[in-house]
């Protein structure tokens, strides 16, 4: 077929609506050649003028391959992948000259489509998937329809897709998943946001500025205060003077952590962004979890693997608890470690704090203290640190993001002779009530210190509590001066309310097109399955009842669209006049091939004298309203009456 | 050797299953004379999705795994649209006006869609290769001609058509074969213009003259195939155009063409010029008749008589 204008209009829309969303990520210039050769393909279509040589597009080509190359360094990879198939497409579209090469360029673009999942899944993308899903189809259904206009193409176009739907409903929840990766992925797969296991100033406090959710927690029961909320993430042991960093610990054997004094413990569920590290966060301190992980001797819980994709898991937490009273003495000693050679004046006031306490206890209060009375300051941008970064943060700028007072404080600890380590994670949470759960962003990242009392165990004081502890009950924002809060993210500021009610409900949706779509991993699918009331969960049972259910499906779609084929050819009046026909058929009065309605009446009407009133006004109703041009108004219902009340 | 009877076997199949079947009346396309497969775009695109759906296992794209059913589901229900595309119509062949040899013969059937649907790009093609394309609105008739090209004289049958659809996405090639009694009779080819044969008396014994100007009845425009001497050429002269006298044939005088009096020429060359001598004698209104081998057809004059002569030229030889 000849490629008409508004044809090549549909596939350029089709090139730009895939294209469009990759212009975030792809390099400046491919964006810019793409929707140069766009502009001059729709222009060559306008005017009906004749395509390029192919020398010169070969010639585009290769610049174009040469010049992601020169960008990548490679052609492989998702990065550089992207780019290329978003470049061949926009290039395709300047040789068009057969119906294959179309079918070409819409095969491109529903691959490209799904390319876009790279780098969103939200529910927007899914509408925009749906929108582009749209148009490729109704421009596909042009190459094979001729001169149909646009809009009976979109309606069979969305017909289809309205039947793929439930279809793929079905294929959704019983295709049998298998937890991927198949192969290596490049180190490029998965983006790095999200806390470190290593903390040096402003390392906590960059991430105060992002709004990403890190996590989203349901709890099963009450849940602790918000205040109580400390969500454990990396333990860090060894510090260089500038960064804190988790260390090995020096003896071979692991010695499984140890909790006392338990009460009763909380219940909830986290499910887990993608952050591509191998930590878990839970609740301080996790006594279980549902998914297979390991706990470390300093509590942490760890999987095999980085987490890849959205997890979802239930874990169990003691608010009150005795933590490792026996510790290990060799862990004790890695506790006290410090550069013996930096911020020798923190040393010398650990040293007097030492001098004039009774205990460890007293010591860590005088710190705390020190913190709350010599004027420190909670802010996000705090003026740079020297090399001694203790001494300079204490005696000087004396301002700091959460992680300056837990390093200093840990490092006060261990010159003053008290066992400490600096933990990582979040603390808080913002409560969504329309979703009955709590969010933890980015931004509620924190820093804090576990201090070890003979007797006690770890015990974990928090020195940001001690400067602002509105930080504690009421979020960051609470706790900034004013000047700082206007940087923060949008959705950490103060809350208005009708606005807040809007982003809980956003944010609840999200939650659950995360839970149920995003997340749907072969774990997920077991329980949904096991939910719904499938007993056993095979791969077979399930291919079983997916191709079931689909033969179902499609046959039912069959039988309707079919049906609109073969539309009876009796209209209502001859329906009407066929019921009576039968009524006196009953009776044994059939009404013969030869014999005309006039005729039959008569026949009857002398079989039945009593009906021949009846018999002779059905008649001629009904040769009035099939043979004569005149029809009276309701003469139809009349006959439709008529033949009701008709009884022999 | 199962080599061999396989394929046999496979031939016997193909031929059981697309067995002829030569239709009189009308035709409803059902369930069991459809076809379907899938075309190389629509393998091409199964190629595609699987592709797609190692992508996102590899990646646990959840969304993708949805595009990939979408689109995987779309591709399977096509196929219903497809045979919908054709199911239920009905095809009655149309009468066909016969033609000369090495014209295209015009086949005419009349398709009706009793249906709510419109029918899109559906392709009709002979078993030579020609090809029409055409859609039938919701409820409505449509009548399609097929050209096919007579290239010999006598009966041309449709042969075997196939109807053939691709519609929506070009994933699922359907099609049918139609096969029709209907048949078109071919005139063999007229020769080029070649002098008509003298007048004889009506017993066809003796030959007359013709004198000609004696029984001159007026002029009319030329004809492509009138002989020279005909053309009036001082109407010529007069610029009055190019016209051709007309004489008025007389009771009793009439024009036999006759197999006989050609001179030895293949028998095909003879009918050609015996076609061109029936279209000339028409064209002049003459009374002539016709003499075969096998047929006699006594001097007439008429649209009937000719087309009754042309007949017998193009069936002459050859079984009725």
């Amino acid at each position: 077929m000849k490629l008409n204008a508004y044809f090549i209009y549909g596939l350029l829309a089709c090139v730009v609506l895939i294209s469009a969303p990759h212009a975030e990520h792809l390099p400046l210039w491919v964006s810019l050649v793409s929707a140069l050769l766009m502009v001059w393909r729709g222009y060559l279509a306008y005017s009906n003028k004749p395509l390029p040589q192919r020398g010169l597009l070969f010639m585009l080509m290769a610049g174009s391959v040469g010049g992601i190359f020169i960008t990548f360094h490679t052609l492989f990879g998702r990065e550089a992948g992207v780019t290329l198939l978003t470049l061949l497409a926009a290039l395709k579209l300047m040789e068009l000259r057969s119906a294959r090469d179309a079918t070409i360029v819409l095969y491109l673009a529903c691959f490209i489509l799904i390319t876009e999942f790279f780098y969103s899944q939200s529910l927007f993308t899914a509408l925009l998937m749906l929108v582009t899903l749209m148009i490729i189809l109704a421009t596909w259904i042009h190459l094979h329809s001729g001169s149909l206009a646009f809009v009976p193409r979109i309606r069979i176009a969305g017909m289809i897709l309205l039947q793929a739907i439930p279809l793929t409903l079905i294929l959704f929840v019983l295709f049998p998943r298998v937890q991927g990766p198949l192969w290596g992925l490049p180190q490029d797969a998965y983006a790095n946001t999200g806390l470190d296991d290593k903390m040096s100033p402003g390392s906590v406090g960059h991430l105060a500025l992002s709004d990403e959710v890190a996590f989203r927690i349901t709890f099963n029961g009450t849940p602790p205060r918000r205040s109580q909320m400390y969500w454990r993430g990396p333990v860090l042991w060894n510090f260089d003077g500038q960064t804190w960093t988790p260390g090995k610990s020096t003896f071979g054997q692991y010695k499984p952590p140890r909790l006392d004094n338990l009460g009763l413990p909380f219940d909830y569920i986290v499910t887990l962004e993608p952050h591509n590290k191998t930590w878990l966060f839970t609740l301080e301190m996790p006594t279980h979890i549902s998914i297979p992980a390991g706990f470390t001797y300093d509590f942490q819980v760890w999987q095999k693997t980085p987490v890849t994709a959205r997890l979802r898991y239930t874990a169990h937490s003691q608010l009150s608890y005795r933590a490792n009273d026996e510790e290990d003495q060799r862990q004790l000693q890695r506790a006290l470690m410090i550069p013996m050679n930096l911020n020798p004046r923190a040393q010398i006031l650990a040293a007097q704090w030492r001098a004039n306490s009774a205990n460890d206890e007293e010591i860590t209060r005088k710190a705390l203290t020190y913190f709350n009375r010599e004027g420190f300051q909670y802010t996000l941008s705090p003026p740079p640190l020297g090399t001694n970064e203790v001494d300079d943060f204490l005696f000087e700028t004396r301002k700091g993001f959460c992680e300056h007072f837990a390093s200093s404080f840990v490092f006060l600890m261990r010159a003053a002779g008290v066992p400490a380590r600096v933990v990582t994670g979040y603390q808080g949470g913002e409560y969504n009530d329309i979703g009955n759960y709590y969010i933890v962003r980015q931004s509620d990242a924190h820093a804090w210190a576990e201090v070890w009392f003979s007797g006690r165990g770890w015990v974990r004081i928090d020195p940001t509590a001690a400067i602002a502890p509105a930080r504690l009950e009421q979020g960051m924002a609470a706790a900034l001066p004013k000047t700082d809060s206007t940087t923060l993210p949008w959705m950490s500021r103060s809350h208005i309310s009708w606005l807040s009610t809007l982003r809980f409900n956003l944010d609840s949706l999200t939650n659950q097109w995360n839970q149920w779509v995003l997340g749907y991993n072969p774990e997920r699918q077991f329980a949904f399955l096991t939910r719904i009331g499938m007993e056993e969960i095979t791969w077979q049972s399930m291919a079983f009842t997916l191709l079931g259910g689909i033969a179902l499906l499609v046959g039912l779609f069959t039988f309707f669209m079919l049906r609109k084929l073969t539309t009876l050819n009796t209209d209502k009046v001859q329906k009407l006049y066929l019921t009576f026909c039968a009524k006196l058929a009953k009776k044994g009065i059939v009404r013969g091939m030869h014999e005309g309605p006039q005729d039959f009446a008569a026949r009857a009407a002398q079989i039945k004298p009593l009906l021949a009133s009846p018999i002779a006004n059905i008649t001629e109703l009904y040769v009035a309203l099939r043979y004569t041009n005149q029809i009276e108004a309701g003469a139809l219902q009349r006959l439709s009456r008529a033949v009701a009340a008709f009884k022999l | 050797m199962f080599k061999n009877v396989f394929s046999s076997l496979r031939q016997q199949f193909r031929i059981w299953l697309f067995r002829p079947k030569i239709e009189s009346g009308s035709v409803t396309l059902n369930q069991r004379r459809i076809f379907i497969i899938p075309t190389r775009q629509g393998l091409g695109f199964v190629c595609v999705l699987l592709v797609m759906l190692l992508g996102d296992i590899n990646y646990n794209l959840s969304l993708g795994y949805v595009l990939t059913f979408l689109l995987g589901t779309t591709a399977l229900m096509t196929m219903v649209h497809t045979f919908r595309n054709m199911a239920q119509l009905e095809i009655r062949a149309g009468r066909t006006e016969s033609v000369f040899s090495g014209e295209m013969a015009e086949f005419v059937f009349h398709f009706h869609n009793s249906g709510k649907l419109a029918r899109y790009q559906l392709r009709l093609n002979s078993s030579s290769g020609e090809e029409i394309i055409f859609d039938i609105a919701a409820r409505q008739g449509r009548e399609v001609k097929l050209p096919i090209p007579a290239t010999q004289r006598g009966w041309l049958s449709s042969g075997r058509l196939t109807l053939s659809t691709e519609f929506p996405l070009g994933l699922y090639h359907a099609w049918s074969y139609l096969q029709f009694d209907t048949r078109c009779l071919v005139f063999p080819k007229p020769s080029p213009p070649h002098p008509l044969p003298q007048r004889s008396a009506p017993n066809g014994a003796g030959k007359l003259t013709v004198t000609g100007d004696e029984d001159f009845a007026g002029l009319r425009n030329y004809v492509a195939g009138d002989p020279l001497p005909r053309i009036a050429w001082k109407a010529l002269a007069r610029e009055q155009g190019l016209q051709v006298k007309q004489f008025s044939s007389p009771q009793g005088q009439e024009l036999w063409l006759e197999w006989g009096h050609l001179p030895a020429l293949s028998a095909e060359h003879k009918l050609q010029i015996l076609t061109r001598w029936i279209l000339d004698a028409d064209a002049q209104e003459l009374q002539y008749g016709l003499r075969l081998p096998d047929i006699e057809l006594a001097p007439g004059q008429g649209a009937l008589h000719r087309l009754e002569c042309l007949r017998a030229l193009a069936l002459c030889g050859l079984p009725r």
